[in-house]
């Protein structure tokens, strides 16, 4: 700053250093506008893009909506198809991979960032959640086949696909909850130390309602990610066609991206219209379940203020 | 409260005695997948207490999950190799083949092709056989136009390739490399419905689906005949390039009613069933050839 005074002062061309630029702020203007329109041109091309799909899947789909196609099972008769088995073992899915994988995500995230030891250790365990988070869904897929199914033996069921499941999006919560948590400012737990509060506490009081926004988004990424996966489950031998309701966690299932692969792949043209609203619903359980989690942010948010 | 407790009891009652439980698995070929799933869904409305399932992970991957004993039935598009026969053998698993079906691979062409009406099954060869000399139709037949020959063929993993390749290529996984392959049939049926030059082959079920996008190909038998594939013509043999499908039943699970039951149900009503999926049923003397083979066993 004040190199630059003196410099102005000594060629005395000016009153002030930014004036000297005045013959290149037009051309700096146009560049500013040229990267606002080209970030402009990026959004819309990728929201109409989406838009594109949303609206070409919702024509194809929404006349096959209705009452019947949510309390009719999957049939050879595209009149009478619908997705009752597959709604329920996605929301089956759901329900068990949520209980298995948002504990204990949350509480390794934690114990990883705030309680564990630095060393060796902790950047193995770090880089290894790291690389898994990468790892495609297949692989996970594989790996349920031969420990869930084959070596546990909970055989072709909910539990080896909510499992599985599980653990393809650990990592992702993992990692968010790490991350949420370096993000709390250390004043807040230096304050808590300070007034005497055992580690613990400073964590459960502290800590984690501050960090409990950035913790449900991920956990909402990694969710909704499992939800929309066909790949591993195709491995782990959940099936295409079902005309029961499962009834506990040790049923044969099928799910939403299930059907809807099954319904792409046949020959007639109405099951690919069965399959855009197959589509459209597991788009809906996807925003409700989001939107489940947003009010749970704003609502966790409003008590801490 | 009495009727209350009555109509639970009498609720609870109806389930016991509706018959049937217990579970059926299958799994396999995604060619037999449709009759299966048919035979299943009507199955199921006849025996509510029975959970029914069926998925499609190919007929390798089927034969996998049988001789695991994951399954109670394979459903297959070719009979079983020797080496899945001696791994069933292997982990004591004993097995009946049951034939269901026919499925005629048709080949076909675009609508505006209007030069191609048959092909020889040798023309077929010199199209398709590892390196192949045909670049334009014109190379096939001279009289036929010099535009390039677009080719279009499922992928390796499946059964109707298997088939095909050893039946016109003479061997099995032999073919020219070159061609558009796709594991799914709807994007076979695409690329041909939109090439004026494609020559294309799959079962005949997505033929029929799809009769007004594409066109099929008379083809000659060794008599010389030109035959185009119908129910008819793929049924009583006629039509050179078809193939029977099957069912494989492990012997241990045919021990349970429900998956008795099951396979006896599958055959004496898969002629319906069999051509309402789109596929060529047999005749009724072959579905009861397989129903004394099923209760040769069950003694």
């Amino acid at each position: 700053m004040i190199n630059l005074n003196l410099n102005s002062n000594a060629t005395t061309k000016s009153e002030h250093p930014l004036l000297d630029q005045k013959g290149n702020l037009g051309k700096r203007k146009l560049k500013s506008y040229i990267f606002a329109f080209m970030c402009f041109l990026a959004t819309v091309s990728v929201i109409g893009l989406i838009a594109y799909l949303i609206l070409d899947t919702y024509l194809q789909g929404s006349a096959w909506i209705n009452a019947d196609f949510f309390t009719n099972f999957a049939s050879r008769m595209p009149n009478k198809s619908g997705i009752k088995a597959a709604l329920f073992g996605t929301i089956w899915l759901l329900g068990i991979t949520a209980l298995f994988s948002i504990p204990v995500g949350v509480i390794s995230g934690i114990y990883l960032e705030e309680l564990m030891k630095r060393g060796y250790f902790h950047r193995f365990i770090s880089v290894n959640v790291s690389n898994l988070a990468g790892v495609p869904s297949v692989v996970y897929g594989i790996f349920g086949l031969a420990f869930f199914v084959r070596m546990l033996g909970f055989e072709r069921s909910l539990l080896s696909g909510a499992l599985t499941l599980s653990l393809m999006s650990l990592p992702v919560i993992i990692i968010s909850t790490r991350e949420a948590i370096a993000a709390v400012p250390s004043s807040i737990k230096m304050g808590a130390l300070a007034m005497g509060a055992t580690k613990w506490q400073t964590a459960r009081d502290h800590i984690f309602p501050t960090a409990l926004p950035g913790i449900l988004t991920g956990v909402i990424l990694a969710l909704s990610r499992a939800v929309g996966e066909t790949a591993p489950l195709i491995i782990l031998g959940a099936v295409s066609f079902l005309a029961f309701v499962p009834q506990g966690w040790n049923d044969g299932y099928t799910a939403l991206p299930m059907q809807i692969y099954t319904w792409v792949s046949k020959p007639q043209e109405e099951f690919h219209q069965l399959a855009a609203a197959t589509i459209i619903v597991l788009l809906g359980v996807l925003l409700v379940a989001n939107s489940i989690a947003i009010f749970i942010r704003i609502r966790s948010r409003k008590v801490k203020l | 409260m009495k009727i209350a407790v009555l109509l639970l009891t009498s609720f609870l009652s109806a389930h016991a005695f509706a018959g049937l439980s217990g579970q059926v698995r299958i799994d396999g070929s995604s060619t037999v997948y449709p009759i299966s799933e048919a035979v299943a869904e009507e199955f199921q409305k006849a025996n509510a207490g029975v959970k029914v399932t069926v998925a499609q992970s190919g007929t390798g991957g089927g034969f996998k999950k049988f001789v695991a004993a994951e399954i109670d039935i394979s459903n297959a598009s070719r009979t079983i190799k020797k080496e899945e026969a001696e791994a069933a053998q292997k982990a004591k698993v004993l097995w009946t083949e049951v034939p269901i079906a026919y499925d005629g691979i048709t080949l076909v062409i675009n609508p505006k092709n209007t030069w191609v009406k048959t092909l020889t099954m040798e023309q077929l060869k010199t199209i398709w056989e590892p390196g192949s000399k045909v670049k334009t139709w014109k190379d096939v037949d001279p009289s036929w136009p010099d535009s390039k020959i677009k080719l279009y063929g499922p992928g390796a993993d499946s059964g109707t390739f298997d088939y095909f390749t050893e039946h016109v290529n003479g061997k099995a996984k032999a073919i020219r490399p070159d061609f558009t392959a796709s594991e799914d049939d709807n994007v076979l049926v695409k690329g041909v419905a939109g090439d004026k030059d494609a020559l294309g082959f799959f079962g005949i079920s997505y033929y029929e689906a799809n009769a007004k996008k594409i066109r099929s190909v008379a083809i000659a038998g060794t008599d010389g005949k030109f035959v185009s594939p119908t129910v008819e013509t793929v049924k009583d043999g006629t039509y050179p390039i078809s193939r029977p499908l099957f069912i494989y039943v492990s012997h241990a699970s045919l021990a349970r009613v429900e998956v008795a039951n099951f396979v006896s149900y599958y055959l004496s009503n898969a002629n319906k069933l069999v051509s309402e999926t789109g596929y060529v049923p047999m005749t009724d003397a072959q579905y009861k050839a397989g129903m004394a083979k099923i209760a040769a066993i069950k003694k």
